[in-house]
């Protein structure tokens, strides 16, 4: 069972709510991070955990849109699409993915690397256009930075060219 | 460009500073929480945060004091305090930079808030996106806890002061203070019905405060210095302070900026935020996030305070203001931020949740030239059988975008169904089928 591997962290996230129930989220997004989605069997364990019947995980899990109910492709692209950064042309970035990939928002990619979504607003209007992959933010994007981005992931599985802790402007006034 | 004195945003200007508890103590942190847990009682810590005139920094500006005054004192069992940290409003990302920079400022302000309300335990609900927010304030409230500043008997005092990091999981009504309360209960994120109220009946119907991340953050600098000495900044007497404004849009330097709150928007847009970017002129700017109505380049004087911009038919909501050149389209604009209703309404309320999808549907047709006379009338009249009618405030938030652009733009949306009228093929006779 998923939850017996992380035991530890089960209990940690536990102790930290008087009601069990509270644990869900934190134990959906644990799954999720192990399988890369919340399959039918974690979400059985999870609500034995809990006490609670499958339907009141399913009808939690169905609320939230970060919960993938499906597999999805190893790198999860997640362009925000929301007005701030429409006006800086967030809907161009849609385009150069979708050239470089060839797929459209909502498919995979053959090799199952990359899984393009288009998104509201993640909260890095002042630095749009802009993406999640998986944990990380990529901001100020134009087409040369997706094409590097897309390239370092899928040759190396990382790029440096993610974000860091935000500051913006930075103190001497120029961008990072 | 002028400086302005900051307060929140200062420790962060400093060249190397990190945001580890060593920095943050170097910069005089941790000295609020000692002092008020040495010499001071949590009615005199409410009482002074009264006396600052502090507003909450989420949206809707409520007096922080007064919020923490509507805890029960006399309350035998657990009280909870939350840290609101499900920044998810269009055109707003300050709290973001307040976390992953100096994160111990918030969390000694909620400390802080802890020992004014009675609680024991707090929780910072974080959008599930801010992965690495998450990981920076689980990493400063280890150091917090090892330094005594957290967990049990606190710098020696025997009290227990415990902060746990929950995130959410992509919900932008997650920000709503109940629908935060549900979620944290491991519940879909629906609003609550009020009253009750948070303060009596709010997570696990426990008398309950819910505070801003930029609110939390301003708790130590009040206690150090003093309610009087915060309620002379800004614009006295119900804006006191500054606050960090989020700066998004067809401007040259968007960001974060915190200025002292009555500033007029143009001073803010042309010279901190160093004007458009192009030789087009501004056409509307959103003052306080997507829940906000538009406004128009005549409203570049108003100033940034709560009562201003409420005059001027707008709200100064989370702070998120965005700027839009001559040639965006307004009906278009008004879509993408419908879109984003449409898909965040949590469909608890009926109005909210169907006429989300009609307004959109309206507004698709408008904008792909296929609308129709009388739509206009119909947005109208849908906004008003929304606005008001559903639990929360998403309902009025939805329906301000349209609203504003059909005040101040009525034209451009009169014209792409002109076209639609004009190029839609006209048929004199009313087909009669036979069999």
């Amino acid at each position: 069972m998923l939850l017996e591997k992380f035991k530890d962290e089960v209990e940690e996230i536990l102790s930290r709510y008087p009601v069990k129930r509270s644990a869900l989220l934190p134990l959906l997004n644990l799954a999720q991070r192990e399988e890369g989605f919340v399959s039918e069997p974690a979400m059985r364990d999870i609500a034995k955990v809990l006490e609670l019947t499958p339907p009141q995980v399913f009808e939690t899990v169905t609320f939230y849109t970060m919960f993938n109910l499906k597999p999805i492709g190893k790198f999860h692209l997640q362009v925000c699409k929301s007005l701030m950064c429409a006006l800086v042309r967030s809907d161009d970035v849609v385009t150069w993915i979708s050239k470089k990939l060839n797929i459209v928002p909502g498919q995979t990619t053959a090799d199952n690397n990359f899984t393009l979504s288009v998104v509201e607003c993640l909260g890095s209007c002042g630095t749009g256009p802009m993406m999640q992959v998986n944990d990380d933010y990529y901001e100020q994007l134009t087409e040369e930075k997706v094409v590097r981005v897309l390239d370092d992931l899928a040759r190396d599985g990382n790029c440096h060219l993610k974000s860091g802790p935000f500051m913006f402007p930075t103190t001497s006034g120029k961008s990072r | 460009m002028a400086q302005y004195e900051t307060i929140l945003l200062k420790n962060m200007e400093q060249p190397g500073y990190s945001g580890s508890l060593e920095d943050y103590e170097r910069a005089g942190g941790y000295q609020a929480l000692r002092k008020v847990l040495k010499d001071m009682q949590p009615d005199q810590v409410i009482e002074e945060v009264k006396k600052s005139s502090l507003r909450g920094r989420g949206g809707a500006g409520f007096p922080t004091g007064v919020k923490w005054g509507f805890i029960p004192k006399d309350h035998p069992g657990p009280k909870y305090l939350c840290c609101n940290a499900d920044e998810s409003e269009p055109g707003t990302f300050k709290d973001r930079q307040l976390m992953e920079r100096d994160p111990h400022q918030m969390l000694e302000g909620m400390a802080i808030t802890c020992f004014a309300i009675g609680a024991e335990t707090s929780y910072v609900y974080i959008r599930g996106e801010f992965r690495l927010g998450a990981k920076i304030l689980e990493k400063a409230v280890q150091e917090a806890k090892a330094a005594g500043y957290l967990g049990e008997n606190v710098l020696g005092t025997g009290r227990t002061i415990n902060i746990f990091v929950h995130a959410g999981a992509g919900a932008y009504i997650c920000g709503e203070e109940t629908a935060l309360l549900e979620s944290l209960e491991g519940k879909r994120g629906q609003p609550r019905f009020k009253p009750p109220f948070p303060a009596t009946h709010g997570l696990y119907q426990k008398p309950t405060v819910v505070n801003n991340v930029e609110t939390m953050a301003n708790i130590p600098h009040i206690m150090n210095k003093g309610g009087e000495w915060f309620a002379g900044i800004g614009s006295p007497p119900k804006s006191c302070g500054t606050r960090i404004f989020c700066l998004s849009g067809h401007v040259n330097r968007p960001g974060n900026y915190e200025v002292p709150m009555g500033m007029p928007f143009r001073e803010f847009i042309y010279d901190v935020g160093g004007g458009m970017r192009s030789d087009k002129p501004l056409k509307a700017f959103i003052p306080g996030g997507a829940s906000a109505p538009f406004l128009t380049p005549e409203h570049l004087d108003v100033k940034m305070d709560f009562e201003a911009v409420a005059m001027a038919g707008s709200m100064l909501g989370s702070g998120g203001v965005t700027v839009m050149e001559e040639g965006t389209s307004m009906v278009w604009a008004a879509l993408r931020l419908m879109e984003f209703f449409y898909h965040e309404s949590c469909g608890k309320c009926t109005p909210c949740r169907e006429g989300s999808s009609w307004l959109t549907q309206i507004l698709q047709r408008i904008w792909n030239k296929q609308g129709r006379q009388g739509d206009l009338d119909l947005l109208d009249e849908l906004c008003k059988n929304i606005a008001g009618r559903t639990i929360c405030a998403f309902g009025e938030a939805e329906v301000g975008p349209i609203q504003s652009t059909l005040k101040y733009f009525r034209h451009e949306y009169e014209e792409l169904i002109r076209e639609a009228e004009a190029t839609r093929p006209q048929s004199k006779e009313i087909p009669v089928f036979t069999h």
